[in-house]
């Protein structure tokens, strides 16, 4: 249990922290480069949504950095955001819970099969190594994993989009086909989705491969499994339960890292494919100035990732004894 | 990234495994995986060094007829501004090396400050070392980059490599403090204090020598880090476009839809350059694994099946 409680602790420490830098960076550039877009904003936004976006980028306010800085922290927690220069009318916060699905999916599946796959190839490949498959599939893959990610997405839309025709070029779903829950449109939705997909999987699954592949080896020459196979078991058994259950567990700590590599890959990939999520819309900010959005984006990427490690937490108590303990 | 799992192994005194240049000159050519990755690196070292030798003029110079296929002239062919798409390649070779190499080496440094600063000094200090180092670690790197360089519009590669550095030096900082942590009580390091040395000392010549091989595992993997962010950030349009690299490539290509105009090449051929440069470093990596950790090194034949 305090192994839970001490990693929301932490939890709380790194979102302070994410939001404590959105505070500082525009403040810290040399000439404050929220100045012009504030301008911008004026005629358009009055009253409090102006002061309140003035406060958050430290623009032309009489308040002291600290009090901006509460009064900041306090807006966030609220959820008031702003409003985004880019979707004018549209709030912030409406314009990240539109992107947001989009990525949960798309990041979250990968990722997902990503893990399971990699692990489950580096388990294998040490399991039998020097053997063909040991041979084979890790050096790929880790060969693969130096790949920048957008490239390969690029390859992709030429080889599978131009060249063949098979796949859409990309965007999240045929234009102007209205968003219903029917079948057809779930198949629109899935054949954008493919390559994307495809590309942060390829990409991704050979970090997973390496470090399982390591654990496992080491694993392999601990006396419990020499036990274990004295006793007669079956391989599957040994594999599985006595060595794989221990070496997955450096992995599943090693996962919000890797998760935040991930995460950076998925922006490039999303720009690539002009994938409606996150990412894009991110960039999108970046090319219009639009900071308020910018930030928020930011903030809601790190509490994904977040939420995410805590997931994994759970998981890691689940396999592992020893953090149920008092520790 | 790996995880070079060296961690916990057993030390002596003095630099463990690679004793001089030779031993490591002959670890690399009797390991393919490394053999592949210094020839890799190689090429890249001479394109980075010598690319006026190899493709004379100006890569930036609109010279030829636009949009132009592979021939004689322009073995890539051209791109739709009229340059030589090969002169482009082999002159982005620099900028990447440069980023790779500076901001790997920079961040060993500060892992190494952190890491064994907390390792070393325990207590309060290390907690809060090591929460920074945490927090760094699970921030997402890539959306912060991205913000740093959309608020400094300045651009160029002194800025990346800077912004590349604040984000990139969480991991190796992590795994060297679990190192020091595994040190800490050795007799020799006892030995050390007893004898009256100051702690710098220590650090400096009884703990490094020791980690050799781990810091030079970090080096690699933050340069790989270094390659493929710098590239993306390039591609993005968030550095000095103007200056030739391989991400910039990238990013004139994407903008001008070199695959829809039939230019593939333009985009391809960055892309093959950053993966040789990424691939050089991953695969050294791997190698430096196997042979820093006796433990992987590969077996030619697993021994006779165990089961009775």
């Amino acid at each position: 249990m305090r192994y839970i409680l001490r990693r929301l602790g932490f939890f709380i420490v790194t979102l302070w922290a994410a939001m404590t830098v959105n505070f500082f960076l525009p403040r810290l550039m040399p000439g404050n480069p929220a100045t012009a877009m504030i301008a911008r904003f004026h005629g358009r936004l009055s009253g409090q949504s102006l002061r309140a976006m003035e406060v958050a980028f430290g623009v032309n306010t009489q308040q002291s950095l600290v009090s901006q800085y509460f009064a900041y922290l306090g807006n966030s927690f609220t959820g008031q955001f702003g409003r985004s220069l880019t979707f004018f009318p549209d709030t912030v916060a409406q314009v990240v819970f539109q992107a947001l699905p989009w990525t949960l999916g798309l990041v979250g599946v990968t990722t997902v099969i990503a893990f399971i796959v990699g692990t489950l190839i580096g388990m294998v490949g040490a399991w039998g190594r020097g053997g063909w498959f040991d041979s084979i599939l890790p050096p790929i893959f880790i060969v693969l994993s130096a790949f920048p990610y957008f490239w390969i997405a690029l390859v992709f839309i030429l080889v599978f989009s131009i060249t063949l025709g098979w796949l859409p070029l990309g965007f999240g779903y045929t234009n102007g086909q209205a968003m219903t829950l029917t079948w057809a449109f779930a198949w629109d939705v899935i054949q954008h989705a493919i390559l994307p997909a495809f590309t942060i999987i390829l990409t991704s699954i050979g970090g997973w491969i390496l470090t399982m592949r390591n654990n496992m080896i080491m694993t392999l020459n601990e006396d419990y499994v020499r036990m274990a196979r004295a006793k007669g078991l079956s391989p599957a058994r040994i594999m599985f339960d006595y060595a794989g259950r221990n070496a997955i567990l450096p992995n599943l700590s090693g996962f919000g890292m890797s998760l935040g590599f991930v995460v950076s890959g998925a922006i490039l990939v999303e720009y690539v494919f002009s994938y409606p999520g996150v990412g894009y819309m991110m960039l999108q900010s970046v090319l219009n100035e639009d900071y308020p959005l910018m930030q928020t984006l930011f903030l809601f990427i790190t509490v994904a990732v977040l939420l995410a490690i805590l997931a994994v937490d759970g998981v890691t108590v689940l396999l592992d004894p020893r953090t149920r303990g008092s520790g | 990234m790996s995880a070079p799992a060296t961690t916990g192994r057993p030390t002596r005194r003095g630099p463990p495994g690679l004793r001089s240049a030779g031993t490591l000159g002959r670890a690399i050519l009797s390991n393919r995986k490394a053999l592949a990755g210094a020839i890799l690196l190689g090429i890249c070292i001479v394109m980075a060094i010598i690319p006026g030798v190899i493709a004379p003029g100006d890569p930036n110079a609109e010279a030829f007829m636009p949009g132009q296929g592979p021939s004689t002239a322009n073995w890539l062919g051209t791109t739709s501004y009229g340059q030589d798409i090969f002169a482009q390649f082999i002159w982005g070779a620099r900028a990447s090396l440069v980023i790779a190499v500076a901001a790997g080496l920079l961040s060993t440094m500060i892992s190494a400050l952190i890491g064994v600063g907390a390792g070393y000094l325990g207590g309060t200090t290390d907690s809060l070392l090591s929460l920074i180092t945490d927090v760094f670690l699970v921030i997402p790197a890539f959306p912060l980059v991205v913000i740093i360089a959309a608020y400094s519009k300045t651009g160029g590669n002194t800025m990346i490599i800077a912004v590349l550095v604040a984000t990139g030096w969480s991991y190796g900082a992590r795994q060297l403090r679990a190192q020091v942590l595994s040190l800490r009580h050795r007799e020799f390091l006892t030995a050390a204090r007893l004898r009256g040395e100051r702690s710098w000392r220590i650090i400096i010549a009884e703990i490094l020598p020791n980690m050799t091989s781990l810091l030079v595992a970090n080096f690699l993997g933050a340069s790989v880090y270094a390659i493929l962010t710098a590239a993306g950030l390039q591609f993005l349009g968030l550095g000095n476009v103007n200056t030739p690299s391989w991400g910039t490539m990238l990013y004139w290509a994407q903008n001008n839809e070199a695959l829809q105009a039939g230019i593939p090449l333009w985009a391809i051929a960055p892309g093959v350059g950053i993966a040789t440069l990424g691939g050089a470093f991953a695969l050294l990596n791997y190698a430096f694994d196997e042979i820093s950790n006796p433990v992987l090194r590969p077996v030619r034949k697993r021994r006779a099946r165990r089961t009775p």
